[in-house]
């Protein structure tokens, strides 16, 4: 039965947004309604349930003194300040007349938001710009032909999706500046490739559905 | 850790510490100084470019450095860089433009704080115009970090504007309905009730008792949406379920990363438009006639990526230089 019912569950919800799809009509939009609420209300569990894992696998870092000690323990602290401020400050505010969310401006946990966590994480997302310049200096080379096109249709989009591009150009007439060439590679080169990709997604999806949907393919179920 | 990395470490935060409080005012470059540096800067590629093409490689900190100088110096400079719009861009402002005074957009914000450099002056135009315009927006998030971004823009345009904290009212000109886990799944529900979604808003207000959703049960009830998108789910969602489904119109505004993923559903026309990463937003502000944060970050991006292209010529060049003395 650890099988079976999770198949059936699959089926019968899989086949129900396949008819809702086509039928938008009661009873199936309303079995489609339904199917909806319970994702939401799984997903939300889902989050609880990373988020008490996140937990464990820290707990049990710091039990077993592995190398990452220091960062298991910085996990656990940052998680349970955000946590333990979010629920005074929720509780405070729905108490308060006129009631405020935890979220608004001026809150303990707008303070950490705005000034840890937003700068941290934007921080290591700008990283990215550093590693990219020294990567394109030490390995992006015209070793070949496709190495050739991709190298020149990255220096036309990056010039000429910023005004230096522009800039450089502008003793051109307007039409021929930096920015219409990057124009035309994203709107007719990359329209055309992103096309291809998405219509073989697509098809790879609806084979693997529907073999979800039949029971064809269970690796999702696990292993015994 | 090195202890000569831990010095340099030291002495970055002090030099930091005393400019902070040294200068207490923005410090703005004159023009003659700007090109100075600009000229230091280009000699200095020079003296890389000729080392690189002896085979002697600069390290990757030095690399770091330079990028670095690219994308702070602008910060201090005074001058600006002419924009040229976008067709994908100006189709998107015409699309918010033609909304009479009293229309509603829906704003999904669905983006985290890593992608809020490029997604926030543009969600920060967007508010202003809105509420500049009379356009009523209701504010909603595919990611948990979404509502909160949106409460910064709110914020950001009551700073800039201190009368609207008094004109503009909560629940009638604007209404944030939090955050809802669920992914497409959330937008497709929303196809035939906003309020299964969302019961109660931000500040658990039931959604009957709202005025502005008085009225609005689903898609067909609102004139226009913008997405601010980094992502899964994003843009690519909303047209795929609640524009081919359920007709509703739609912009996007998305990170630079994802904009050529969403290029073919503006082909297609089911995008009203689109405003890709940094330029985009440049570009919308530029067309909202009121300049933010993007068009300062503009030039840092703009001398970044000339960085960029001059690393990549110099390693192409010494590359091609190596092949030719291995064959002769």
């Amino acid at each position: 039965m650890r099988r079976e019912i999770p198949l059936a569950i699959t089926f019968i919800v899989g086949v129900s947004y396949i008819i809702a799809y086509f039928i938008p009509r009661e009873p199936f939009s309303n079995f489609e309604n339904w199917f909806n609420d319970w994702y939401a209300i799984v997903a939300s569990f889902a989050i609880w349930l990373g988020a008490l894992n996140l937990m464990k696998m820290s707990s049990l870092k710091i039990i077993r003194g592995k190398a990452d000690v220091f960062h298991s323990v910085l996990i656990i602290i940052s998680f349970l300040l955000i946590l333990g401020i979010g629920f005074y400050e929720g509780f405070r505010g729905i108490n308060a007349t006129p009631s405020f969310s935890f979220r608004d401006p001026g809150t303990g946990f707008d303070w950490l938001y705005v000034n840890i966590y937003t700068p941290l994480s934007a921080t290591m997302f700008a990283l990215l710009a550093f590693f990219v310049a020294s990567a394109s200096y030490r390995a992006f080379r015209a070793r070949n032909f496709e190495a050739t096109l991709l190298l020149l249709a990255g220096f036309f989009v990056m010039l000429g999706r910023v005004p230096v591009g522009d800039l450089v150009t502008g003793w051109l007439p307007p039409e021929y500046q930096l920015s219409q060439w990057a124009n035309w590679i994203m709107n007719v080169l990359n329209t055309a490739g992103q096309r291809a990709i998405m219509i073989g997604i697509a098809l790879g999806l609806v084979s693997t559905s529907l073999r979800i949907i039949l029971g064809l393919e269970r690796a999702y179920l696990g292993g015994d | 850790m090195k202890r000569t990395e831990l010095i340099v470490y030291f002495l970055i935060v002090a030099f930091l510490l005393a400019a902070y409080f040294f200068f207490p005012k923005p410090l703005n470059f004159s023009a003659a100084v700007s090109i100075i540096i600009v000229i230091i800067m280009a000699l200095a590629f020079i003296l890389v470019f000729v080392r690189t093409i002896q085979g002697h490689f600069i390290g990757r900190r030095m690399v770091f450095v330079f990028v670095g100088v690219a994308l702070l110096l602008p910060f201090f400079m005074q001058f600006k860089l002419p924009l040229q719009i976008s067709p994908e861009v100006r189709s998107a402002y015409d699309a918010l433009v033609n909304l009479p005074p009293g229309s509603r957009v829906l704003a999904s914000y669905d983006y985290d704080p890593p992608s809020a450099p490029e997604l926030q002056p543009m969600a920060d135009a967007f508010i202003k115009y809105c509420f500049d315009h009379d356009l009523k927006v209701i504010i909603m998030g595919l990611w948990p970090q979404g509502p909160q971004q949106a409460n910064l823009s709110i914020e950001a345009a009551f700073r800039e504007n201190p009368p609207l904290r008094n004109n503009i009212k909560y629940g009638v000109d604007y209404v944030n309905l939090g955050f809802q886990s669920g992914n497409e799944f959330v937008i497709l529900r929303m196809g035939e009730s906003f309020k299964a979604m969302f019961p109660t808003d931000l500040y658990n207000t039931p959604y009957d008792s709202i005025p502005l959703l008085k009225n609005i049960r689903n898609y067909s009830n609102v004139d226009m949406s913008f997405n601010f998108s980094a992502g899964r789910p994003g843009a690519v969602e909303w047209v795929q379920v609640a524009v081919d489904r359920y007709g509703l119109r739609i912009a996007s505004c998305n990170t630079a990363v994802q904009a050529p993923q969403v290029y073919p559903y503006l082909e297609s026309g089911q995008l009203l438009g689109l405003l890709g990463g940094m330029s985009g937003a440049a570009e919308f502000e530029d067309l909202t006639g009121k300049a933010g944060k993007a068009s300062t970050y503009i030039l840092s991006q703009s001398f970044a990526h000339v960085v960029v292209i001059l690393f990549i010529i110099i390693g192409n060049v010494a590359f091609f230089r190596e092949k030719r003395t291995k064959v002769d």
